[in-house]
């Protein structure tokens, strides 16, 4: 299959040689994590075929579609609007930043104490390796933390289509007249792109699709709050992945066929592992392919992940667009309302993440919350503290675990997700001196 | 009836065999881990005969491939261990090979909250040893050598190679090697209690793991937190122990 892509790759200026290094472990990876699960649900077939076709005929699609006339938009953040990107017939996706790649000559052009993600964009691209990076005929950045809002001046002098959005943060009036002007911003910049006038017909179809994608993922979310839960977390954060890559019409269908089939499941009381397992709650930084580690960690250590308070999860998907206006300014505040609610730790102060952290724990039925930060992420770890006491204080175990995207320290987190798992399944009288 | 702990430690493999009834604590045996853990987990558990064994420690899972064995954290044995020997403790604070763990319990004994290093052994036993083999100490006197040393010094790096370095630039201003040794352990010491202090501790503290038969590591500690340690005869015993506990339920 590979030989059949290496054109079209060689055409992109991928650095082959390193590129099928890559795949190779992405395969072998996704082999070891995903493919080894038991009782997965059919429908994941669907998305077991876009991953080993991630780098391949999604790719084609895009430039195929180039070809008639489609723009590319690359983005790394929640924050850019797609419904925009769609309304103007472009295509958005997610770019790679999900593993270490090139780290040296990352660390030629950024300090090493980056955090992860943000290397791991460089090293794509440094790297040549990642087709979508290649692909973009626009790659979108945001002013969202310090890191990535000054490596984006490096980044600027790699590529010839950097875009940077600037983002508010606070939540005042202020901010939002910021964020608005913003998208107005874009929005122009995305016609100049694709020499498409956006008007009030093709935004709201934009809305549409994207809302329709959501609502997809919603559903999802709200058939993992059953006990045995009928998908694994694994899983379902990697449907909440390939939301970023996939075609939004044929994955907002696949999802729905796999909800089907877990509905069903739910019916019969079936689930991928027994009823009673301990459920997750996983909080804090995004997670991209092919970061699966800490989860990997969870559900090889007898817990179940019921839901993902991140941005790759219910922080980017949770809200949906208004779509009821019918002029063009309608519907631009509609945007900028929807997206102003993500609750991005940039943003300061940001009670309304610990708020949503309670009620997904509350909703999905969580015996625990898991506070995943990356190293270096200054909003994220900061706020880690705060939300852990806050979450212990209310009586919700919690567990903070900071790492990157090296497996090196993968048995100091299995000990610690095991204790933690010990702290909350141990019955009171099974410890204690009174037997 | 006779119940097995096993604690499969970084340095070394610890056996506790433990009456299941009346929790009398039958034999203790201790042995090197070396380069082949699984061989000498065999050679420690040799002659012992239990019902059940279960392992802890970073190798717990090893024992659990090779004979099937039950394993738990090495955070829930040394809690167990700890609240077996003093029933009115309510933190631990372990130093093993290779790991920090800072833990508190509530008032039933059980896991509350913890802390523990993550891939850096900074401030664990191997730190120290590697200090002692730097002065030329043996790692069983190194908390007595240091105990001879004047306060005043600070060694600030944790990083064992940053702290070497700065051991090696005070040496070579003079200063006297027990004097460099006392802030060595001024600072392990400084870097557990944080941890500890992270956890929220509030009533007795039982110090366990290899590092609490170190002599300047205890007073300090005691000094710090201006309170009495609980250290078990064998410290380093703990977590096996808490293992055959858990065994016998």
């Amino acid at each position: 299959m590979t030989t059949e892509y290496e054109q079209m790759w060689k055409g992109l200026g991928l650095d082959l040689a390193a590129h099928d290094e890559l795949l190779q472990v992405l395969g072998k990876g996704y082999q070891d994590i995903f493919l080894s699960q038991s009782d997965r649900p059919k429908g994941m077939d669907y998305f077991n075929f876009v991953m080993s076709e991630v780098h391949g005929l999604r790719v084609k699609e895009l430039l195929d579609g180039k070809r008639e006339g489609h723009k590319v938009v690359g983005s790394f953040c929640v924050f850019v609007p797609e419904e925009i990107v769609r309304a103007a017939d472009a295509t958005m996706v997610g770019l790679c930043t999900g593993a270490e790649f090139a780290t040296e000559e990352v660390e030629k052009v950024l300090p090493r104490n980056t955090c992860a993600l943000i290397k791991s964009a460089f090293g794509f691209k440094l790297g040549k390796v990642c087709p979508y990076i290649e692909s973009a005929d626009m790659i979108v950045g945001e002013n969202t933390c310090d890191g990535k809002k000054k490596s984006y001046e490096v980044l600027d002098t790699l590529v010839p289509n950097l875009y940077v959005m600037d983002l508010p943060q606070k939540k005042s009036n202020e901010g939002r007249a910021l964020l608005r002007a913003e998208y107005q911003k874009f929005k122009k910049a995305v016609e100049e792109l694709t020499g498409v006038t956006i008007d009030a017909p093709r935004l709201k179809k934009g809305i549409e699709i994207v809302n329709n994608k959501r609502k997809a993922i919603q559903r999802l979310s709200e058939l993992r709050k059953a006990d045995p839960a009928p998908i694994s977390g694994l899983d379902a954060l990697l449907i909440n992945q390939v939301f970023f890559y996939d075609d939004p019409i044929r994955f907002t269908d696949s999802v729905n066929k796999i909800c089907d089939e877990l509905e069903e499941r739910v019916r019969e009381g079936k689930g991928v592992f027994p009823k009673g397992r301990p459920r997750m709650l996983v909080s804090g930084c995004p997670m991209a392919v092919p970061n699966w580690k800490l989860p990997w960690i969870i559900e090889t250590s007898g817990a179940v992940i019921v839901g993902e308070e991140s941005c790759v999860g219910e922080r980017g998907t949770r809200n949906q667009t208004d779509v009821s206006g019918s002029t063009l300014d309608e519907l631009m505040e509609a945007i900028v309302d929807r997206y102003f609610k993500i609750d991005c730790a940039i943003f300061t102060p940001n009670p309304d993440r610990l708020e949503h952290i309670r009620q997904m724990s509350r909703d999905y039925r969580a015996d625990g919350v898991i506070h995943y930060g990356l190293q270096f992420c200054q909003p994220y770890q900061i706020e880690s503290l705060p939300v852990e006491r806050s979450l212990e204080k209310s009586g919700i175990p919690t567990l903070r675990v900071d790492t990157d995207y090296s497996m090196e320290d993968v048995e100091q987190i299995k000990t610690r997700v095991e204790a933690f798992l010990e702290r909350i399944g141990i019955p009171a009288c099974s410890v204690c001196r009174c037997s | 009836m006779a119940v097995c702990g096993i604690d499969v430690g970084s340095r070394t493999i610890k056996a506790v065999l433990l009456d299941a009834e009346t929790k009398r604590i039958l034999e203790f045996r201790k042995i090197e881990t070396t380069y082949t853990p699984v061989d000498q987990c065999l050679k420690i558990l040799d002659g012992l005969s239990a019902k059940q064994t279960v392992a802890t420690g970073y190798g717990r899972k090893l024992l659990q491939d090779r004979m099937g064995s039950e394993s738990v954290t090495e955070i829930l044995a040394h809690a167990l261990g700890a609240g077996h020997l003093f029933p009115e403790c309510r933190s631990v604070l372990d130093i093993g090979g290779q790991d920090t763990k800072a833990i508190s319990l509530d008032s039933l004994g059980r896991v509350a909250k913890f802390e523990m290093n993550d891939r850096c052994a900074a401030g664990t036993g191997k730190f120290l040893e590697f200090m002692a083999t730097t002065f030329q100490v043996p790692i069983e006197k190194f908390g007595d050598f240091a105990l001879e040393g004047q306060p005043g010094l600070s060694i600030n790096s944790m990083c064992t190679v940053f702290a070497e370095s700065e051991a090696t630039s005070l040496m070579a201003r003079g200063h006297k090697p027990q004097d460099i040794a006392l802030a060595l352990h001024q600072s392990v010491v400084k870097r557990s209690l944080s941890m500890l202090r992270r956890v929220s501790v509030n009533g007795p503290l039982v110090f366990s793991g290899g590092v609490a038969l170190n002599r300047c590591v205890r007073e300090l500690i005691e000094r710090e937190t201006k309170s009495r340690l609980l250290v078990a005869p064998q410290p380093d015993m703990l977590g096996a122990l808490g293992a055959a506990l858990y065994a016998a339920q």
